[in-house]
């Protein structure tokens, strides 16, 4: 069960009409590290971890849906009113023909999201140490993404998102230090 | 903010070939977040105040990282050229 609320997370502000920027942001948008795959893959591993950190993948996972919103956002704004010309010249070409202004799951190429992208392995120490990997790629990703534009707006909310993986990749480290503790299991002999 | 920015950056002198076709980048650099050093966050750490925290996007301090885009940043290279 979930509540929305209907705001964003944090402010999107898109100061610069600069089309191709939507291209590239939506790699964290239907990427493998993006943040569908981060949401689906916590709030799907956490059926089979132990009960101390499943409430930390649901947190997470919940926000991660937060923060797909936030990149959903920026690349509407770039991209709604853009006309079939403006979209092949900013290098959506081939997702005007498939897609018109519609958003879609997929990566800054075009190739389509797929669940390919994420794990499920049952081994808690496994799954923790692919999400952490994975905060590390996101957090990656909003470098590069920073990098690419001028926007000082949109800069502001990706050092936001960017900020963001860098505490849940802690808290996934700390989760890691919770299932190591050998405390209060039942031992049977 | 540029000090702490700089304090988490790491770098390295990747080797440079004598017949590279692009003007080569002498100086690569990477970045180390604070989480890196922390195992388990201690309790009572020190607090942004909350305004603050909800722009940086975190409440802890130790745990904050700068991150200023490269766009346009220019880095010397060996003959004293710009590159990107």
């Amino acid at each position: 069960m979930w509540i929305y609320e209907k705001k964003l997370q944090y402010p999107v502000r898109v100061n610069k009409c600069d089309i191709t920027m939507a291209k590239y942001l939506i790699e964290q948008y239907g990427g493998a590290d993006g943040e569908l795959a981060a949401a689906l893959r916590y709030l799907n591993q956490r059926y089979s971890i132990p009960d101390k950190v499943i409430g930390l993948l649901t947190d997470i996972g919940t926000e991660e849906f937060a923060h797909l919103e936030m990149i959903a956002t920026m690349v509407y704004k770039l991209t709604k009113d853009a006309s079939a010309q403006q979209m092949e010249e900013a290098g959506l070409g081939a997702h005007y023909a498939n897609h018109d202004n519609a958003l879609f799951y997929n990566n800054a190429a075009g190739v389509p999201w797929t669940a390919a992208y994420i794990q499920a392995k049952g081994d808690p120490l496994a799954d923790l140490y692919e999400d952490i990997a994975a905060e590390e790629k996101a957090r990656a990703t909003y470098q590069w993404l920073i990098d690419m534009t001028d926007d000082v707006d949109l800069q502001d909310s990706l050092k936001f998102l960017r900020q963001r993986e860098i505490v849940h990749s802690l808290r996934f480290r700390e989760a890691v230090e919770i299932i190591k503790e050998d405390r209060e299991t039942k031992k049977i002999f | 903010m540029k000090e702490l920015q700089s304090s988490q950056e790491r770098s390295y002198t990747p080797f440079i070939g004598p017949f590279d076709p692009c003007v080569p980048v002498t100086h690569k650099t990477y970045v180390i977040p604070p989480n890196q050093y922390i195992v388990f966050q201690p309790l009572n750490l020190p607090q942004f105040p909350l305004q603050e925290a909800l722009k940086l996007g975190t409440l802890w301090p130790a745990l904050y990282s700068p991150y200023e885009s490269r766009r346009g940043r220019r880095e010397q290279t060996k003959d004293g050229n710009e590159s990107l």
